[in-house]
């Protein structure tokens, strides 16, 4: 450009015309396309990352059967589901403090006296379910207290063996979650129901009042007021969800306990009111956004027709902004979806599969943050909760897609005509 | 002249501390086209969203003297906004159908009176759609999108809508401006119909629209009414001055 100025800009040669490399230009440009596609990438990893860290799961499985195969070839040093020295190969990690006190069982030993002992470290279980050591199995539907060598066809499996089968895929899909019992069983199930549940609850408490909240701001407030509404509720955004917790554990609970007179204090209902708490501003801000985004020459219109504020507000300014109060409530969903400090102190952490509301519930992100911390590091359970953090992921990610790709354009062509 | 249907007295607006209008008095004639002309901001489109009470919406305005319409004055305590907006139509400047089918948009004004009648909305809306000149167009796709029609078609479906209310005072805030030349012909085509069964109060820019389609001519200049009588007459020997400058193009 420096050397055009001396020249008069009107002429036109093909020196002054010719293209220019503009470095910074495309310097910034570039910079600005790869951080859009690394923040793409970045989450593309994560996922991954967490993927590969529910694999264990799936090994351990395929382990099981060929030790299965395996010990069934050669000798079985130990008998068809009884209590006596088999047990004896019990890593120390096995989570029953009772069972230390039971005399026969040395947790401690690493002693090979078992060949079984070497050939499954990654057993944490293989307690026999005797009447003497299964405290812990909370409250567990099966009946553990029943004589081992009953005929039960899973009973009579080897107890590792039967530990590992428990924790198969197949388990999965059972209904029971109980992954530290000495016969595990990782059932998610429970989870999904209550995860559930307690969306359910919060989006059909949060949703309405966020919405109608959004309507009155955006649409009968006077002026100076919705200046205030508008912050005032995302400054609720910013609340940091274990003060919501801790409010719902302390006093909702109460609150709502004597107010229902339900028997469990915890409860997806109880969560499911402190998470639409905390999804409210989420739903409400965008919901705002997307009303004051209708032109006002839609409610000058639906005015000068003869309607009255309240039917401009419900049938044209509702509908005009459908896309978006749609995009709002979803993103409330996922907020409530991964919402996990709220989860762990409100509702019960019980991973029941029952549809009272006025259950404990464990959902599927407090299940990971309730047990992350305990897990041995690359076993089944440890798999299981990285599986969980993954089918969280591709969840949410399906709900957005098919938000995005499929519901949107049909409830946009339904409501504004074809 | 005819009988008036709408009389202002002493007609006052406020912009917060600016005045737009200052004592505007006009009489204007039912079942006529009235148009008002002037340069942007002379207060002409203010004074139009004063007969059905569309400055309302915006906080800042207050309005002092009368708009007395079939002998009621419009702003007195006792009115309801609602109803009154039902009698007196309004076309905005920008067409703005709603993002519904072309069906819905004619509906939705009978539909807040509270007619559910299917049969009757779809009389209604095929009535208004042939008296706004544009059943022919659209009677094969109803239920398609209004958003999907031309600017012109959008226009004149607009003015279906405020049909479909039944109104006695329609209100036209330029129209055409946005409009090619042959939309615009069939809007004033429109007008002319319109004018047999409706008093039309019309802004415009273009002094030959005006000339066109109007019977009486308000012209206005900074907030105040400078002349007003039958078109021909001010458009070929106006009494004031400035009048004649503006309508010559001397400026403007």
């Amino acid at each position: 450009m420096n050397s055009d100025q001396a020249k008069p800009a009107y002429i036109f040669t093909a020196e002054s015309l010719r293209k220019k490399f503009r470095f910074s230009e495309f310097f910034a440009e570039k910079l600005i396309t790869s951080v859009a596609f690394l923040s793409i990438a970045v989450i593309i990893l994560i996922f991954f990352f967490v993927f590969r860290e529910s694999l264990p799961a799936f090994k351990h499985r395929l382990k099981a059967t060929t030790e299965e195969s395996r010990a069934s070839a050669g000798n079985k040093p130990e008998n068809y589901g009884s209590s006596e020295p088999a047990t004896s190969e019990k890593k120390p990690e096995t989570y029953k403090g009772e069972e230390k006190g039971t005399t026969e069982k040395k947790p401690e030993t690493y002693t090979g006296a078992e060949p079984t002992a070497a050939k499954k470290p990654e057993t944490y279980t293989g307690a026999e379910p005797t009447a003497a050591n299964k405290p812990e199995t909370y409250g567990a539907v099966k009946d553990t207290s029943v004589s081992a060598d009953e005929v039960n066809p899973d009973e009579s499996l080897r107890p590792s063996e039967k530990a590992e089968n428990q924790g198969s895929l197949i388990s999965l899909f059972g209904i029971e979650w109980f992954p530290v019992s000495e016969n595990p069983r990782y059932g998610l199930i429970p989870l999904f129901i209550g995860t559930f549940k307690v969306t359910m609850i919060a989006i059909l408490f949060a949703a309405p009042i966020s919405i109608l909240a959004a309507l009155f701001s955006s649409s009968f407030a006077p002026p100076w007021l919705r200046e205030w509404i508008k912050p005032a509720i995302e400054l609720l955004a910013g609340f940091p969800s274990v003060v919501i917790g801790f409010f719902a554990l302390m006093v909702m609970a109460t609150f709502l306990q004597n107010m229902f007179g339900y028997v469990t204090r915890l409860n997806s209902f109880v969560g499911g009111i402190a998470m639409a708490l905390a999804s409210i501003p989420v739903i409400f801000t965008i919901t705002e956004d997307a009303l004051t985004a209708i032109p006002a020459t839609y409610k000058e219109a639906s005015l000068a027709l003869g309607a009255s504020k309240w039917q401009t507000a419900v049938f044209v300014t509702l509908p005009a902004a459908t896309p978006g109060i749609f995009a709002a409530v979803l993103l409330g969903v996922g907020r409530v979806f991964g919402e996990t400090m709220i989860a762990l102190m409100a509702t019960g952490n019980a991973a029941l599969s029952g549809l009272n509301p006025f259950e404990s519930v464990r959902t599927l992100a407090a299940t990971i943050g309730a047990e992350m911390a305990e897990v041995v590091f690359g076993d089944m359970h440890y798999g299981i909760l990285f599986l969980i953090g993954s089918l969280l992921f591709i969840f949410n990610f399906s709900i957005n897609a098919i938000a995005e790709f499929y519901i949107k354009g049909k409830l946009v062509r339904k409501i504004q005509g074809r | 002249m005819k009988e008036a249907k709408i009389i202002t007295r002493d007609l006052t607006l406020h912009y917060g501390q600016k005045m737009a209008l200052n004592s505007i008095n006009i009489q204007i004639p039912e079942k006529e086209v009235t148009a008002f002309i002037g340069p942007s901001g002379c207060g002409k489109s203010t004074f139009l969203r004063c007969l059905n009470r569309m400055n309302d919406l915006i906080p800042s305005v207050k309005i002092k003297g009368e708009i007395v319409i079939d002998g009621l004055n419009i702003y007195q305590k006792k009115i309801d906004v609602v109803n009154l907006r039902k009698k007196i139509g309004m076309v905005f400047q920008k067409s703005n159908p709603f993002a519904k089918s072309i069906f819905e948009n004619i509906a939705y004004g009978p539909r807040i009176n509270g007619h559910n009648n299917m049969h009757k909305l779809k009389e209604i809306v095929e009535t208004s759609l042939k008296n706004a000149a544009i059943w022919d167009e659209v009677k094969d796709r109803l239920h398609d999108s209004a958003l999907g029609l031309s600017g012109g078609q959008q226009q004149r479906l607009c003015i279906a809508r405020t049909l479909a209310v039944e109104p006695e005072i329609i209100l036209m805030d330029e129209p055409a401006s946005a409009l090619d030349p042959i939309s615009t012909g069939k809007i004033e085509e429109l007008i002319f119909e319109l004018k047999k069964k409706y008093t039309i109060v019309i802004v415009t820019h273009n002094m030959q629209q005006a000339a066109r389609v109007s019977d009486y001519t308000a012209f206005f200049y900074l907030g105040e009414l400078i002349e007003h009588g039958k078109t021909r007459k001010i458009f070929t020997t106006p009494d004031i001055k400035q009048t004649e400058e503006y309508i010559t193009g001397r400026f403007g």
